[in-house]
């Protein structure tokens, strides 16, 4: 046997999982169950009338038409699917660029899935429940430190929501003085995430977008023009996508609270900030973690999450009830809120997603202060090394400051690649599976042209790192040396190159197997 | 210089000091304090934050947590009775084996090619919750039964074109919170009487409160008080005729036995798959659905992301992806409200998929009889407790409310005297309906045994 | 069997390589410098996409260079509608494009002079640009010549089947190439609305363009007040406009509107002028012509007196952030022919971009 060949770090050879698995009503067997249920006591079924009691049309005739299937295959189906989804256990997550995709540590999960917390009712009595009380009300002490705010809230359960309550935070605020109707509108940037914008419209609010500047700032003579009476709050997040940090931002903070409004922080991109500054310092009247990005819980193909939001003192009073408290001796639930009719009310059904505080709890405790710190330092390092590396590409590019500093992200731009073989962003995307990455372009618009959005946390090694960028280098290699490849890449995923041209048609369309039998059979 | 970084830390690969000056060097710095020169001094933190030293193992890290967990009784090791939107069933071992995979767990983002598998677990999510509910559009699931019933709302005042909306005034406040946060200041909500003796939908407020403004309907079946809507068909009638939508909360693991809503009118059905297989998690386990018909005008109104079946290049192969993407929420011109979508609980509604799939339409069925049957031996024999009654008077699911008012004990004293006997005792509802004074309302299931349900039967005659 | 239409502007192209800036007017000039026809190529890397679908298309093409000669060499079903004669012209192109109204598909290879030509034609069926004149500003043009061939027959194929509308504008030539940049909307055309063609594949929630234009009409009409005169701009985002309004446009035109009612079409600069004594009045902008012109392109009726009467302050502005993007950071423009006129209208102002949402946009002169 000759020696293994490691002179490349790019993975040729690479192929996903494919299963052909079908579709989970194809594997039907009539008579076969999965599982045995608890039937109830043959004393209890006899004194009862048990489904008698229903009126008529009450009564189930039909029974669903669910999939009858044995418990094996039952597994072996969704084992299967599992390893046709490319998670971040497997998989070196750097081209997921604005998600921080980072190592969310076994253990946490581990801890999580104690029958102290899992088997735990959000109602039980205050005195049976002091251990994960204790548990969120530190955790909103650490985000009160990181953050440099007052109180924290783990109702929201995800980014949107989270931004929906700094939105309602806001609406509280204004409709305590009477003011809501005229503080109706919000600032925000075109690069802002698309929920900076749609969650504020569920309550009411007008959206005003900023251009960026030439160093990718938001426009500050713009924004004079926009800020004033009506100004209810300037949502904004820093870095924005693009990696630049707004060295301005004070101004920027100012200018709104000398015009009566509020300040709120989107801090979806606050990996790269920890330890290092924080959302008060800069400002800020509120803000929002996600505990699924920044604070390492695993994204769960998009959920549970956490979109903690954090405030100032005196907005405190309009935060969604219960707030959890501590009287020195024992944590309590308190309702004070829901007496003050301009509060928020609820976000969300009892207290939070608690195994996804837990996570984070668990995680802040495995790195301390100092370890936070170097999350921060090793984040924005790993992101200017590779964006050293992929700048002296001839192909790639980055819009704004140019010889500067990014913070934990970059999204570049591939229009000379465009330009001279044709092969998008999007292509590339595609191509990039075929190597068992992910890539990512782009919210839309595409204000960068030929996007490229790439985060490498504090995660990947060095080694990690140099295969994503040598792996880019080959595929772009491949662009310029046989651009046609790319047209129907991927060529090594589960399935070929999707033609969705039926997913706009209601004609074709089909968003359940009940739909598919019906338009395709 | 007093902030410091953490050497080679296990989760922080580049932390090794020898790395992470290699890197620097790469890139023209000496030292990782000279990164973030773009951040300006004035906000720079100038001491390490105030927090708690970083555990010194993994080992002392999971002892810590296991202490403080061990301040927790849990429903595992004590004999539980609350429910009211959280609910305690079996969860089948499967269900766990299959939300604890890795890729699964710790995927995110992804396309099709990259997700094939998440993609094709949520699409079977969508198609066999919508046979349950008899629907045939399905979201990926939303946040909470609260964030769908809110959505659901939404649609269909955009549907109808309208602003105001009814709901039962004896639904869960909290829940009711949450819709009027997520609704306002768009929407009008409305709330409609109960009737006194069944706890149901009284209609002849609803008659007086129904006019032309009013977008939707909404009530829940079985309603947040336990006992079955039985006006149901009356509500969806009366909605119709007045131009209103019907949207229909529904509880999925009752609809093995019970009929789903588009029997009696429903237009839009919402709910919470937490029941399907999904633990309690301290009210963490909560994961909301919409379904509907295939009908373009309701379609065109999710909110949320719809996975469908797709065609690939490759004849005869298939995939799934967004059904249509660029559907946005202007149906007229009037609606102001473009939602959102973001992070919500697509794992919840993967393992609510397994769970469907391994209970089969025999399971549903069976798990349905047994909780009713369970939950009506409760009742009667709680009912049959000295000063104990039934406050109304109609057929319940899984949970229903005792009155207690006669007992001469409030609910908190009864339900600290249970604690006490590891029982912890159904809600209390004398903060959220005053005028019910001393009542709660318990949850039995079919983790239930019958020596449970007597255990609670004879602590309570004691207590009483 | 489907009929593709296919015409070839013979000389587009040619001016570019011996520094004309187009040939509009000046193809012997090009000729005499040199220049070789390049068109027949660019539409032949097209076709060649679509020879797949050979067997079930038929190519009706005007004679000779125009269409016909590629279409036999590639060997497609060819059938010649219109015999041109001598040296091609642009009245060719008009005519041509005249007799094949009634195709599935219109393919055709030039540059935006060309795509005015097609305009001119009066066609109502979908087209696909190949790019092969020297002045490609027209978004009806696919990126290269092999993208148009795909998204043709993606079309064809019905793959593809929304259709939506692309501005035509073209440059003036002579004033091009004395260094000055002027460019005019000359109409609509309909092209295929390919995510692939419009160059990005799908993100978070887009909105298709004509979802943002409908939204930004509902903003637009929730704010229009009651017995106000509204002076309706050109452009297709006015247009989708006066479409939700129910009423008529004149797409590049001038349209007064008041309480939801058509008053007057197409105005001219008097007809204005004598309309703003009546009672206040209000005008509804949209960027057209492709850089970003409010004022001063294809829409010479607004004059400086026209705007000095009306005021900044009863200017709204209409813009998808699509248009917006495409100006890359650039105002919006502003070429009334009086400076202060200009000046006045210059400053930030916000444009509307969607229900209840406003882009903070610079306006300037020249």
């Amino acid at each position: 046997m000759k020696k293994i060949d490691r002179s490349s770090k790019v993975r040729t050879g690479f192929h996903q999982a494919k299963w052909d698995e079908p579709v989970i009503f194809e594997l039907t067997q009539p008579g076969e169950r999965g599982i045995l249920v608890n039937k109830a006591d043959a004393k209890v079924a006899a004194s009862v009338q048990g489904t008698k009691v229903l009126p008529e049309f009450l009564r189930r005739k039909v029974a669903p038409v669910l999939p009858e299937i044995s418990q094996p295959r039952v597994l072996r189906h969704y084992a299967r699917l599992a390893q046709e989804t490319l998670g971040a256990d497997v998989n070196i997550e750097i081209g997921q660029g604005t998600c921080t995709i980072k190592y969310s540590p076994k253990v946490n999960d581990q801890l999580a899935n104690l029958p102290q917390l899992r088997e735990m009712h959000p109602l039980q009595d205050e005195s049976t429940c002091q251990g994960i009380m204790e548990i969120m009300y530190k955790t909103n002490q650490y985000m009160c430190e990181i953050s440099g705010m007052d109180r924290f809230s783990f109702q929201p359960s995800g980014g949107s929501q989270g931004i929906l309550a700094m939105a309602s935070l806001v609406y509280s605020h204004f409709k305590a003085r009477g003011e809501e109707r005229q503080r109706n509108e919000i600032i925000t940037t075109i690069y802002s995430h698309p929920s900076d914008a749609a969650a504020p419209h569920v309550k009411g609010f007008k959206i005003i977008y900023l251009q960026p500047d030439k160093d990718g700032y938001p426009d500050y003579e713009a924004f004079k023009a926009a800020v004033g009476e009506h100004t209810a709050a300037f949502f904004v997040a820093n870095p924005e996508d693009t990696g630049v940090y707004n060295k301005n931002v004070l101004k920027f903070t100012k200018l709104v609270h000398e015009k009566g409004g509020l300040c709120a922080y989107d801090q979806a991109n606050a990996n790269g900030l920890l330890g290092v500054t924080r959302a008060r310092d800069a400002g800020f009247d509120m803000c929002f973690f996600n505990l699924h990005k920044t604070f390492s819980t695993p994204h769960g193909c998009g959920g549970p999450a956490c979109g903690a939001i954090g405030c100032a003192q005196f907005l405190e009073k309009f935060l969604p009830a219960p707030l959890l408290q501590f009287d020195g001796k024992k944590y309590y639930y308190d309702f004070q809120t829901t007496n003050n009719t301009s509060a928020i009310g609820k976000i969300r059904e009892f207290n939070g997603v608690a195994p996804v505080i837990l996570k984070a709890y668990a995680w802040i405790r495995s790195l301390g202060p100092n370890g936070l710190y170097q999350v921060a330092k090793t984040a924005v390092l790993n992101n200017n090394y590779m964006f050293k590396k992929l700048m002296e590409l001839h192909c790639v590019d980055a819009p704004y400051i140019p010889g500067k500093q990014r913070i934990e992200q970059c999204r570049y731009t591939l229009e000379t690649l465009y330009r001279e073989t044709g092969v998008g962003t999007a292509d590339i995307q595609r191509r990039m599976m075929d190597f068992g990455m992910h890539y990512w372009t782009s919210h839309h618009p595409y204000y960068v042209p030929e996007p490229m959005t790439l985060e490498p946390t504090e995660t990947p090694s060095k080694e990690d790192i140099d295969e994503y960028i040598e792996t880019l280098k080959y595929v772009f290699d491949e662009a310029y040396q046989n651009p046609k490849l790319f047209k129907d890449a991927p060529y090594r995923s589960v399935c070929h190159q999707l033609d969705e041209s039926n997913m706009d048609d209601p004609e074709q369309w089909a968003v359940t197997w009940r739909c598919y039998l019906k338009k395709f059979h | 210089m007093s902030v410091k970084g953490f050497k080679s830390h296990p989760y922080i690969p580049n932390s090794v000091p020898e790395v992470e000056q290699e890197m620097l060097r790469e890139i023209g710095l000496h030292s990782i304090e000279e990164l973030h020169e773009e951040v300006p001094d004035e906000i720079v933190l100038k001491e390490n934050m105030n927090l708690p030293e970083a555990f010194g193992s993994e080992y002392e890290l999971r002892r810590h947590v296991e202490s403080l967990l061990k301040k927790d009784e849990s429903c595992a090791d004590n004999l539980n009775f609350l429910g009211a939107g959280c609910y305690q069933h079996y969860v089948p071992a499967i269900c766990d084996e299959i939300n604890g995979k890795g890729e699964f767990l710790t995927a995110y983002g992804g396309e099709s090619y990259n997700d094939f598998g998440r993609f094709q677990a949520l699409f079977e999510f969508e198609s066999m919750v919508a046979e349950l509910v008899d629907m045939e559009v399905v979201n990926v699931p939303t946040m909470d039964y609260a964030q769908a019933a809110a959505s659901a709302i939404r649609m269909g005042c955009r549907v109808a074109n309208r602003t105001a909306v009814l709901v039962p005034e004896a639904m869960d406040r909290e829940k009711l919170a949450v819709i009027r946060n997520y609704c306002t200041p768009d929407l009008l909500i409305v709330e409609v009487a109960a009737d006194a003796g069944t706890g149901c939908m009284d209609l002849a407020d609803l008659k007086v409160k129904l006019n032309e403004n009013v977008g939707v309907v909404y009530f829940e079946n079985p309603a947040y008080l336990g006992m079955f809507e039985m006006n149901a068909r009356e509500i969806a009638d009366a909605a119709h005729q007045a131009g209103a939508q019907c949207v229909v909360g529904v509880d999925p693991i009752s609809l093995g036995v019970i009929a789903a809503p588009r029997a009696y009118g429903a237009d839009i059905v919402c709910g919470d798959v937490q029941p399907l297989g999904i633990h309690m998690n301290y009210g963490g386990g909560q994961c909301g659905f919409m379904a509907t018909m295939d009908d373009p005008k309701y379609v065109l109104e999710f909110p949320s992301r719809l996975f469908g079946i797709c065609r690939t290049k490759e004849p005869g192969e298939y995939a799934f992806a967004d059904v249509a993407y660029d559907r946005t929420s202007f149906g007229h011109l009037r609606d102001k409200a473009k939602e959102y979508v973001g992070t919500q609980t697509a794992l919840w509604g993967i393992t609510a998929g397994v769970y469907l799939a391994t209970m089969g339409p025999k399971g549903m069925q069976e798990v349905g009889e047994t909780i009713m049957q369970n939950a009506q031996y409760a009742a009667e024999r709680l009912a049959a407790l000295k000063n104990v009654s039934l406050r109304f008077d109609a057929p319940v699911f899984e949970e229903f409310v005792l009155d207690f008012n006669k007992a001469g004990k409030t609910v908190t004293e009864i339900n600290q005297a249970l604690l006490e006997r590891h029982i912890f005792g159904g809600k209390d509802l004398s903060r959220d309906f005053a005028d019910l004074g001393q009542c709660a309302m318990y949850c039995v299931t079919e983790v239930h045994t019958k020596e449970d349900i007597d255990t609670l039967v004879s602590a309570l005659n004691e207590i009483l | 069997m489907k009929e593709v239409g296919l015409i070839i502007n013979p000389v587009a192209g040619m001016g570019g390589s011996v520094g004309l800036k187009g040939t509009d007017g000046i193809v012997d000039e090009a000729i005499r410098r040199g220049a070789k026809p390049k068109a027949g190529a660019r539409a032949a890397l097209a076709l060649r996409q679509m020879l797949p679908m050979k067997d079930s298309l038929q190519l009706l093409c005007p004679s000779g260079e125009m269409g016909e000669r590629l279409a036999r060499e590639l060997g497609f079903d060819t059938k010649v509608i219109y015999g041109c004669k001598g040296k091609t012209s642009s009245r060719d192109t008009v005519a041509a494009a005249q007799a094949m109204a009634d195709v599935d598909l219109l393919v055709f290879a030039g540059g935006d002079g060309t795509a005015r030509d097609i305009v001119s034609a009066g066609v109502h069926c979908t087209v696909i640009g190949v790019p092969a004149g020297v002045k490609i500003h027209s978004p009806i043009y696919a990126t290269r010549p092999e993208r148009a061939g795909e998204l043709a027959l993606r079309f064809l194929h019905g793959s593809c089947h929304h259709t939506r509308e692309a501005e035509v504008v073209d440059i003036d030539e002579e004033s091009y190439r004395n260094g000055r940049v002027r460019t005019s909307l000359y109409g609509y055309l309909n092209v295929p609305d390919d995510r692939d063609f419009l160059q990005h594949g799908k993100a978070s929630s887009p909105a298709s363009e004509h979802a943002e234009q409908e939204s930004i009409a509902a903003e637009m009409i929730n704010r229009m007040r009651e017995n106000v005169y509204y002076l309706i701009g050109p452009g297709s985002t006015t247009r989708t406009l006066m479409d939700e309004l129910e009423l008529p446009d004149t797409l590049l035109g001038v349209d007064l509107v008041c309480n939801r009612k058509l008053v007057q079409a197409d105005l001219c600069e008097r007809g204005i002028l004598q309309r703003l004594d009546e009672r206040e009045a209000y005008l509804v902008l949209t960027p057209t012509g492709g850089q970003g012109y409010l004022l001063g392109r294809g829409n010479q009726q607004l004059s400086a007196a026209v705007l000095r009467k009306i005021g900044r302050e009863r200017l709204h502005i209409l813009a998808t952030r699509e248009k917006l993007l495409h100006l890359e950071g650039r105002p919006l423009l502003v070429d009334t022919g009086d400076a202060d006129v200009d000046r006045m209208l210059s400053g930030y102002a916000r444009v509307i971009v969607g229900v209840m949402e406003e882009q903070v946009c610079r306006i300037s002169g020249e």
